[in-house]
């Protein structure tokens, strides 16, 4: 486990919430901030800013050594081969929406296949709908295993030679289903697929490889792994990025401009059209300095083990009832739950009156809450600054939300 | 725990309510279908209904969703029922005022209803309570399905 002393770096954790210690469980939502990242932020605007790739005066360099630093940064970290590779977008949602639009309006047409999953974020689920839609194509879902699992006999039996497409997600942000992204892409790559994956739920907390991963697209969000809102990655392989054509057009993102006819700019500057989300990349920058000090492994090793032991003593509270896999070894760092015929809602408000922050409702996954056959769920999701003692309160407060609800039924 | 607060939510007219909801199902003499729901959290609510001569004669609902939302399902059916569109909507008005925080009008019978007066101290569930009214105003006022 990770010392406790890394709470410190929150100061929003430091607060008291309805005459109760905050404990803040709902991460996988958004992110707490280290100061480390508050200040850069406050330091940048204070002192930095200006526009990027422009003018010739001190600040504009600042401001663009800072962007384009926190790009080396993020290529760094998901270990892309080059800063070509990393694009800096608004979040997962654009980062989806935008190979989907760009690399899918171009590559996919009526017949051909795009293969998604039953445990899919809506972000990644609409884009492909839409493309569908617009092109003929068919959307296809692998069926889920009972535990929540990914089986890679049906994901072989899903994808044939007439998928062009394979987008799915690291790590469910509701069952916790850490998936074998590996294998998948491999088996994308025999049917000639590309493979994209939503990684916005894998970022914040395990080592990411994209070479080692192979896969071709892959997104994440900066404010799930203590950067700020606002700021997210598309990683892409290079070959396919630079055939592919921008979304969106305007300043920043051009070569030369005519009166009918356009260039544009080369990667990556080509898909980051406007003025960018300078301060929210350094601010990323910063955030991913925090996170590998501590060490993404120690941090995936921490979440873990806090995972299990919450999945422990809940499984001790009568009428609990957990979703996803049981074995701790395939899930990641959140607990999905209900308990009794307890509405979420009632169970969220209860808590929060305990000071307790959890999530309810259908975590933006209303195809998965159709499978799981429920209406919406309870969710505690847990980061580096959680602790036993956290989970220890949680525990106590669906102690008292079930005689609460016990009492006044 | 702020135990104060929290019965000021679930007031046990709520709860009972909740356990055993009023008008339950769907009509089969129905003229009036609404479906509707809550999209950040996942609520949904079927209320069908039989107007004739702009009197709402009989009322159904059917969902899914917490005590505070399935409460105000059940209440609101029972008001309504006999109501006129008219009266209907203005109580529907007066509901939503209620929510707000606002002074109401007093001679306005609010019964079962003036229980959900707490739900406005948690703005989070304000929509829990204003869904079931929200479909009634929209099937009253002609927009049905």
């Amino acid at each position: 486990m990770l010392s406790k002393d890394i709470r410190n770096h929150f100061p929003i954790l430091d607060q008291e919430i309805n005459g109760h210690p905050l404990v803040y469980l709902d991460s996988a939502a958004t992110s707490q901030k280290p100061v480390q990242v508050i200040e850069t932020l406050d330091r940048y605007y204070r002192f930095d800013n200006s526009n990027v790739h422009r003018g010739v005066h001190t600040l504009g360099n600042r401001a663009t050594d800072g962007y384009e630093g926190a790009r080396e940064k993020v290529r760094k970290f998901i270990n892309a081969k080059s800063t070509q590779e990393v694009i800096f977008m608004r979040g997962t949602t654009t980062a989806i929406n935008t190979v989907a639009q760009s690399y899918g309006r171009a590559n996919v047409s009526e017949g051909d296949e795009i293969v998604i999953t039953h445990m899919e974020h809506h972000s990644n689920i609409i884009p492909w709908q839409q493309l569908a839609k617009e092109t003929g194509a068919v959307l296809k879902y692998i069926d889920l295993e009972e535990d929540g699992t990914l089986s890679l006999d049906k994901v072989r039996e899903t994808i044939t030679d007439k998928t062009k497409i394979v987008s799915i997600m690291y790590v469910s942000n509701v069952l916790g289903t850490m998936n074998p992204i590996e294998e998948i892409t491999k088996i994308a790559h025999q049917h000639g697929a590309v493979m994209c994956v939503d990684a916005a739920q894998a970022a914040p907390h395990l080592k990411i490889d994209v070479q080692n991963l192979d896969c071709d697209f892959l997104a994440f969000s900066g404010h799930k792994m203590c950067g700020p809102t606002g700021i997210g990655v598309l990683y892409g392989k290079k070959d396919l990025l630079n055939n592919m054509e921008p979304i969106e057009f305007g300043g920043e993102m051009i070569d030369f401009v005519g009166l009918y006819e356009s260039t544009w700019k080369e990667l990556p500057w080509k898909f980051e059209g406007g003025t960018p989300i300078i301060a929210g990349a350094i601010g990323l920058g910063a955030a991913i300095d925090f996170l590998e000090e501590i060490g993404l492994d120690a941090i995936e090793q921490h979440e873990h083990e806090l995972a299990g032991y919450a999945m422990d003593k809940m499984s001790e509270i009568d009428g609990l009832t957990i979703y996803g896999p049981r074995d701790p070894d395939k899930r990641a760092g959140l607990v999905t739950f209900n308990l009794d015929d307890v509405h979420p809602h009632d169970v969220a408000t209860v808590l929060d009156m305990n000071g307790i922050a959890v999530r309810a409702g259908h975590h933006c996954a209303q195809p998965l809450m159709k499978w799981l056959q429920v209406s919406s769920t309870a969710r505690a999701s847990f980061y580096l600054y959680n602790t036993t003692d956290d989970v220890d309160r949680l525990v106590e407060g669906l102690r008292t939300t079930k005689e609460y609800f016990n009492d006044v039924y | 725990m702020s135990t104060n607060k929290l019965d000021q939510l679930y007031r046990s007219v709520i709860m009972e309510h909740y356990k055993h909801p009023k008008n339950k199902g769907v009509l089969e003499n129905g003229n009036v279908t609404i479906d509707m729901n809550n999209p950040t959290c996942g609520d949904v609510i079927r209320l069908t209904m039989n107007v004739e001569d702009d009197i709402v004669k009989d009322v159904n609902f059917e969902g899914e969703g917490c005590s505070i939302s399935m409460a105000s399902a059940s209440m609101m059916t029972q008001m309504i029922k006999g109501m006129t569109t008219e009266e209907a909507v203005k109580l529907a008005h007066s509901f939503s005022d209620m929510m707000l925080g606002k002074d109401l009008d007093e001679s306005i019978e609010l019964d079962d209803l003036e229980a959900l007066s707490g739900v406005a101290q948690f703005p989070a569930r304000i929509k829990c309570a204003t869904l079931s009214w929200k479909a009634m105003e929209k099937g009253v006022s002609g927009e049905s399905q």
